[in-house]
C-alpha cells in the first residue's frame, strides 16, 4: 500500500460541534485536569470567562464527532491498526467556550514516505472556527502509517 | 492558577505532573471524552489481531497530561501554540511524568512570550513525547 500524492489537497468533510459544559467536565476528568476554571462555572467567571473555557487539546475532539471519523483513513486504503499519531500542533487564535458552535474543516496537506516505504506519513491541517467565522485555532496532525510488508532494517 | 515557578527566567522549571499507573478505565474514559474510539486503545482483541500484546494509550491523552503543566501555570487565553512529537507508545500501566522548562523569553507582537520545552517520560526513562509551547507571560 503506497499513498498517492494526488490525495494532497483533499478536503475532508467538515464537522460541527456545539461545545457542551458536561462534555468539558468529562474531558477534564479523563485527563485529570484539576484546575477549577475548566470545570466550575463560578471559577471560570471569576477568571473572566462567561462559560467554561476548553482545555488546549480538547479541540482535537471536534472532527471526531462525525459518525465515522476514521472513514477517510480507510478510504486511503490504510489499515487503522497500522497507524500511529506522529505529531500534533495547535496554533490558538481565541479560546472556545461551552455553548460555542465550532466547525472543524480538515484538509490533507501532504503525504510522504521514509525508510523505503516502511513508514508513510499523512499530514492533515484543520481550521477550527465558530459559526460566525471567527478563528479559534489551526491544528496540524501527522499520522504515521506502518507498512508491515517493508522492513525498515532492510530499506535503510 | 495553581502552580508557581521560582522566577520567570530562562531555565526555570515548571512543576511536573506525574500520572499514576494508566489504567484501562483511564483509556476507556479518554476514548469517550475525546471521541477517539480507535479500538487499538480500548479493545485488546483488536490490538492482538494487529500483532501487539495489549492496547496502548492514546497519544492525545499524554498530550493532555502534558498540557496540564501549561494550564497549571497560565490562563488558556495566554497559550499561543502547543505542539508535540510522539516518540514512543505508552503502554497500559505506564507511569508518565510530564515536565517543562522555560527555554526562551521574547518580545513578540508587543507581548512578552515564553517558549516552553516540554517532555513526557515513563518510569523506565522512555521518552514518549517531546514538545514546545509558546505562552504570553
Amino acid at each position: 500500500m503506497t499513498l498517492d500524492s494526488t490525495v494532497i489537497g483533499t478536503e475532508l468533510p467538515a464537522t460541527e460541534m456545539t461545545i457542551d459544559a458536561g462534555r468539558l467536565r468529562f474531558f477534564a476528568k479523563a485527563i485529570g485536569e484539576t484546575n477549577p476554571v475548566f470545570t466550575d462555572a463560578v471559577a471560570a467567571q471569576a477568571a473572566g470567562h462567561q462559560t467554561l473555557p476548553v482545555p488546549p487539546t480538547f479541540l482535537f475532539a471536534i472532527e471526531l464527532e462525525s459518525p465515522d471519523p476514521f472513514a477517510w483513513v480507510a478510504d486511503l486504503g490504510v489499515d487503522m491498526r497500522r497507524i500511529l499519531h506522529g505529531e500534533q500542533q495547535f496554533t490558538y487564535h481565541s479560546v472556545a467556550h461551552a455553548g460555542d458552535v465550532v466547525i472543524a474543516k480538515p484538509r490533507i496537506t501532504d503525504v510522504y514516505s521514509k525508510k523505503g516505504g516502511a513508514l508513510q506519513f499523512i499530514v492533515k491541517d484543520t481550521a477550527v472556527t465558530r459559526a460566525d467565522g471567527s478563528a479559534v485555532a489551526d491544528l496540524k496532525t501527522v499520522i504515521v502509517v506502518q507498512n508491515p510488508n517493508v522492513k525498515a532494517e532492510d530499506a535503510k | 492558577m495553581t502552580a508557581t515557578i521560582d522566577a520567570l527566567e530562562v531555565g526555570a522549571e515548571l512543576p511536573p505532573v506525574a500520572i499514576a499507573s494508566i489504567s484501562r478505565t483511564a483509556l476507556a474514559l479518554f476514548a469517550g471524552a475525546s471521541g477517539d474510539h480507535n479500538p487499538m486503545h480500548i479493545d485488546i482483541d483488536v490490538a492482538k489481531s494487529a500483532g501487539l500484546d495489549d492496547v496502548f494509550a492514546h497519544g492525545m491523552l499524554s498530550m493532555a497530561y502534558l498540557g496540564r503543566i501549561i494550564t497549571n501555570w497560565v490562563a488558556p487565553e495566554d497559550i499561543r501554540t502547543y505542539a508535540v512529537r510522539f516518540g514512543a507508545i505508552t503502554p497500559v500501566h505506564a507511569e508518565p511524568t510530564a515536565r517543562g522548562r522555560i527555554a526562551a523569553i521574547d518580545e513578540v507582537d508587543g507581548e512578552r512570550r515564553a517558549t516552553l520545552e516540554l517532555v513526557v517520560a515513563l518510569a523506565d526513562g522512555t521518552v514518549t513525547l517531546t514538545g514546545t509551547a509558546v505562552v504570553a507571560v
